[in-house]
């Protein structure tokens, strides 16, 4: 018994002489939201469509919900949503056409004027596609992955191309997906995404997998150094130097930088600054993000 | 999924009728031009000389069959590099729906479209007096297959052509010369040994063959040559692009 609804053994595939996706394998586990993430041209979208049945892979295997996405591919439309990469629908095909056509697609759909209205999307019903902005029209491909009910959602670069705002909505969507029971599938190639919205993540590049856990895990495994920064006066620094987990100590005027490692390192930083009695105008911790993994893991940062 | 089809087919008539251009250019043009040459061209007509009731008579409902067919290929074939462009076949081949349910959906609608143009120009038709005893039925039936083995041509274009900005452009680089040697204008013994050889591949050649017989008064049974060669090179030709065709 197994509660894995994807899993992905050394797929691999292969444009003419270039290596797309290479001996690439994970899980992805019911009822979680995990994340493809890497730059663009890492290989998530040629992965995430192998599993989508929208691409033969050339080497390994793929199974989605226990189903060969190409040999099952039509039992298996009927049980998963689906939103691609900078999709397009008909010009001048109202959110509510689309909603009906979609629905009639599926031999189980839920109620379309609820999906609208939980989306946002109801004062448009009538509105033709090409006059919706960016966000309206994610809502809708969000709307459109949804109408089957399905058990697993793909969402392939979902907030790409969106404000700040219309991103955090969508992030919301997304986490509803997840309290209904779903397991959510997506790709992104924003480092910030992927540490609020995945329970794990899977880092891509150059078409190999490079690790996979949660961002928590990837960050203590690959990032483990944290920072403190204080504003206080230099002649803290000595006392605070005898602290076995730093490892550096950089003062610049007022501002002292100080730089360590391991879980307990900031709470000796605060048992230090206590028994020293000494004062501090501000404490700041900052501690490495999924940015950061990546760019150790790779050597290069991900907007490359 | 024959459900699909219909709501599908009906859903890109709706689409189709929204933009003001594309009616303009199916409907309008092929019925526009029929009424300008029949008022110019009728017997005592402005412009009439002698020999013009004939093609009047004869030939201009072919030659407006033959745009009508040529324009919703045209239409066709820009149709599908814009969604394949804009990933609208992608989006819809990973749903249920069945990939030539989406390609079938549009051949109905161009089909539908060219009735209805055909329907507006017997009517017009009947104020200049052009084939009042032609067979309707029957000529409609071979403008269909006429139209569908050139459609059939559209989708091989409409398979290949890189991106929506060179459809329009090589489809119709195609079709015109094509219209060009099918023996609507110049019969075709009068043409060079080379292009007459070229001319029997067209399936345009049969087509006008084909409606020109219809219109007369033929019987089907005179013309079994003709609608066997449009059925071999709808068949061939859809064959080849379902080979060839791209989603994305």
């Amino acid at each position: 018994m197994t509660s894995a609804v994807v899993r992905a053994s050394a797929i691999r595939k292969t444009y003419g002489r270039v290596v797309a996706v290479d001996d690439v394998s994970f899980d992805v586990q019911a009822g979680e939201i995990f994340g493809l993430i890497g730059p663009n041209g890492a290989g998530k979208t040629t992965t995430m469509e192998c599993a989508e049945g929208l691409r033969r892979c050339d080497g390994g295997a793929i199974s989605v919900l226990g189903l060969d996405p190409l040999r099952d591919r039509d039992t298996l439309q009927q049980r998963i949503g689906v939103q691609l990469q900078e999709a397009q629908l008909q010009k001048r095909i109202t959110v509510w056409e689309a909603v009906s056509f979609w629905s009639s697609l599926y031999r189980t759909s839920v109620d379309g004027d609820r999906l609208l209205d939980q989306l946002g999307l109801r004062e448009k019903r009538r509105a033709w596609f090409m006059t919706l902005s960016g966000g309206q029209k994610q809502r809708l491909f969000i709307a459109l992955a949804l109408i089957n009910d399905p058990e697993l959602v793909f969402l392939d670069e979902l907030t790409t191309g969106l404000d700040p705002q219309a991103r955090r909505a969508i992030w919301d969507l997304v986490r509803g997906i997840r309290q209904r029971g779903k397991t959510v599938f997506l790709t992104t190639h924003l480092m910030e995404e992927a540490e609020r919205l995945c329970d794990r993540v899977a880092i891509i590049d150059h078409g190999r997998i490079v690790d996979i856990g949660t961002p928590a895990e990837l960050v203590r495994r690959h990032c483990p150094e944290r920072t403190v920064i204080l504003e206080t006066d230099e002649t803290a620094a000595k006392p605070l130097r005898t602290i076995p987990q730093v490892t550096s100590i950089v003062v610049e005027g007022t501002r002292m930088t100080i730089r360590g490692t391991g879980d307990d390192f900031v709470t000796q930083i605060i048992h230090g600054l206590a028994e020293h009695r000494i004062r501090v105008a501000d404490f700041r911790t900052e501690v490495p993000t999924l940015e950061d993994v990546f760019l150790r893991l790779t050597g290069h940062a991900i907007r490359d | 999924m024959l459900r699909g089809l219909w709501r599908l087919t009906w859903l890109e008539i709706k689409i189709f009728v929204r933009e003001p251009m594309g009616v303009i250019g199916t409907l309008g043009v092929p019925v526009g031009l029929f009424v300008i040459m029949s008022r110019l061209l009728r017997p005592g007509g402005r412009g009439a000389a002698p020999r013009v009731p004939a093609f009047v008579g004869t030939d201009l409902p072919i030659f407006a069959a033959l745009l009508m067919a040529t324009s919703g290929v045209l239409s066709l074939v820009a149709v599908i590099a814009i969604y394949r462009e804009g990933g609208i076949l992608k989006r819809l081949r990973a749903t249920p729906v069945k990939p030539h349910t989406i390609l079938t959906a549009h051949v109905i609608v161009k089909l539908v479209f060219t009735l209805a143009t055909l329907a507006l120009m017997v009517a017009a038709g009947r104020r200049y007096q052009i084939g009042p005893n032609a067979p309707l039925a029957s000529f409609a039936l071979a403008v269909l297959l006429s139209t569908l083995s050139v459609l059939s041509l559209g989708f091989l274009i409409a398979s290949v052509v890189p991106t929506a900005r060179f459809a329009s452009p090589i489809a119709s680089a195609v079709l015109y010369p094509m219209l060009g040697l099918s023996a609507l204008f110049v019969p075709i013994d009068a043409l060079p040994p080379a292009l007459q050889r070229t001319a029997h591949v067209l399936p345009l050649t049969y087509a006008v063959s084909l409606l020109r017989g219809i219109w007369r008064g033929d019987a089907w049974s005179a013309h079994l040559q003709d609608v066997a060669a449009l059925v071999a090179a709808f068949l061939i030709l859809t064959a080849l692009s379902a080979k060839v065709f791209r989603w994305e």
